[in-house]
């Protein structure tokens, strides 16, 4: 399996190292390039098998998730999102103390040079079939003190289950969120929370039927933790 | 003819003998099991899934055939579907409805029943 993933890594590294093809063919190779791992056009499938073999996150819906800055910025520098890949049962083993994160058994995301993460970040941002899900959402961002937003993510919402909301504390399973802020649209955090299934029928990320203000809440708190502070004027 | 005849005594037959509500398929369940539970009752059911260590309550040890048969198959069906707190336990244990149906939950209670009690790997 980790052989399979190496060989799949490398491969993803060779085929990335191919995006300075001419401006004209780009959608086309970055698509083909970035399926190696993610699912470039929908919808997502309900099928069980297909979320077990997953690699990485779906893309067909890029545009209405990322933040465009974000994500040029990522893609030259990537850093690792989900602590437990993309399928955490593929990247857990035994151990004395119970299961445990196999970090050799996870591949690094390749990193591109700025040119070619301008232009993929640029396709990716036209891939937008969900916008219709994210009109539904009224959200304007406010503020939640570092202190009760953590007490609901953690005691009243159980977020922290699978989600970290600071580098060290939180579950190993979903993403992490103390960045989430940085890297995701507004609109999408609050859409997705509401209603996960929406935009992938086989999400580990449960229902939790939350109201609009709990919604809010939750935004605001992933608002709080991962807003960059603003630069000294 | 022939078919029109097949036909009203399959309906006729639907109505006089309802087909009963497909069995729970455990080995189903056992593949919703490692997508949806593992990451916090472990691969093996044993309630140390990789995010336990990070939870204020242990997750059940599913393997527990004592705990495991003090609790009813609705029970568990009420656990998962609508989550801890519904059968006042953690909320850490969340409700599964937006992501299972009801028939893939009931697999999910059936491979339960033959993890904790059946010796099921």
């Amino acid at each position: 399996m980790r052989k399979v993933i190496a060989l799949g890594g490398a491969a993803l590294m060779t085929a990335l190292s191919m995006t300075s093809a001419p401006a004209a063919e780009a959608p086309a190779s970055i698509q083909k390039d970035c399926a190696v791992c993610h699912q470039m056009s929908g919808p997502a499938s309900p099928d069980l098998a297909v979320r077990q073999t997953r690699k990485g996150p779906p893309l067909f819906f890029a545009g209405n998730k990322f933040r465009r800055d974000w994500l040029e910025a990522w893609l030259q520098k990537p850093t690792r999102i989900r602590p437990a890949g993309d399928f955490a049962p593929d990247h857990a083993a035994k151990g004395p103390e119970g299961d445990a994160v196999e970090a050799a058994s996870l591949s690094d995301h390749p990193a591109v040079d700025a040119p070619a993460a301008k232009q993929i970040a640029d396709y990716l941002m036209t891939l937008t079939p969900n916008t219709a899900l994210l009109a539904k959402e009224d959200y304007t961002p406010g503020r939640v003190s570092a202190r009760i937003g953590a007490m609901d993510f953690v005691k009243f919402k159980g977020c922290s289950g699978c989600h970290k909301d600071t580098p060290k504390y939180g579950g190993f399973s979903g993403p992490e969120l103390h960045t989430a802020w940085q890297r995701l649209q507004p609109p999408f955090i609050v859409s997705y929370i509401r209603d996960p299934a929406a935009w992938e029928p086989r999400t580990l990320m449960p229902n939790k039927h939350l109201n609009t203000a709990g919604i809010h809440k939750l935004a605001n708190y992933l608002r709080t933790i991962g807003e960059k502070p603003e630069k000294a004027k | 003819m022939n078919k029109l005849f097949i036909l009203a005594v399959f309906l006729c037959g639907s109505i006089l003998y309802p087909r009963p509500a497909p069995a729970a398929d455990a080995a189903q369940g056992k593949t919703l099991y490692r997508v949806y539970c593992t990451q916090c009752h472990g691969l093996s059911g044993d309630g140390k899934g990789i995010n336990a260590p990070q939870l204020s309550v242990q997750p059940r040890n599913h393997r527990d055939r004592a705990e495991m048969s003090a609790r009813t198959d609705d029970d568990l069906f009420k656990a998962i579907k609508e989550g801890g707190q519904a059968v006042n336990k953690s909320i850490l244990m969340p409700n599964w409805d937006g992501n299972m149906t009801d028939a893939e939950i009931h697999d999910v209670v059936a491979y339960l029943r033959a993890l904790c009690c059946a010796g099921a790997k």
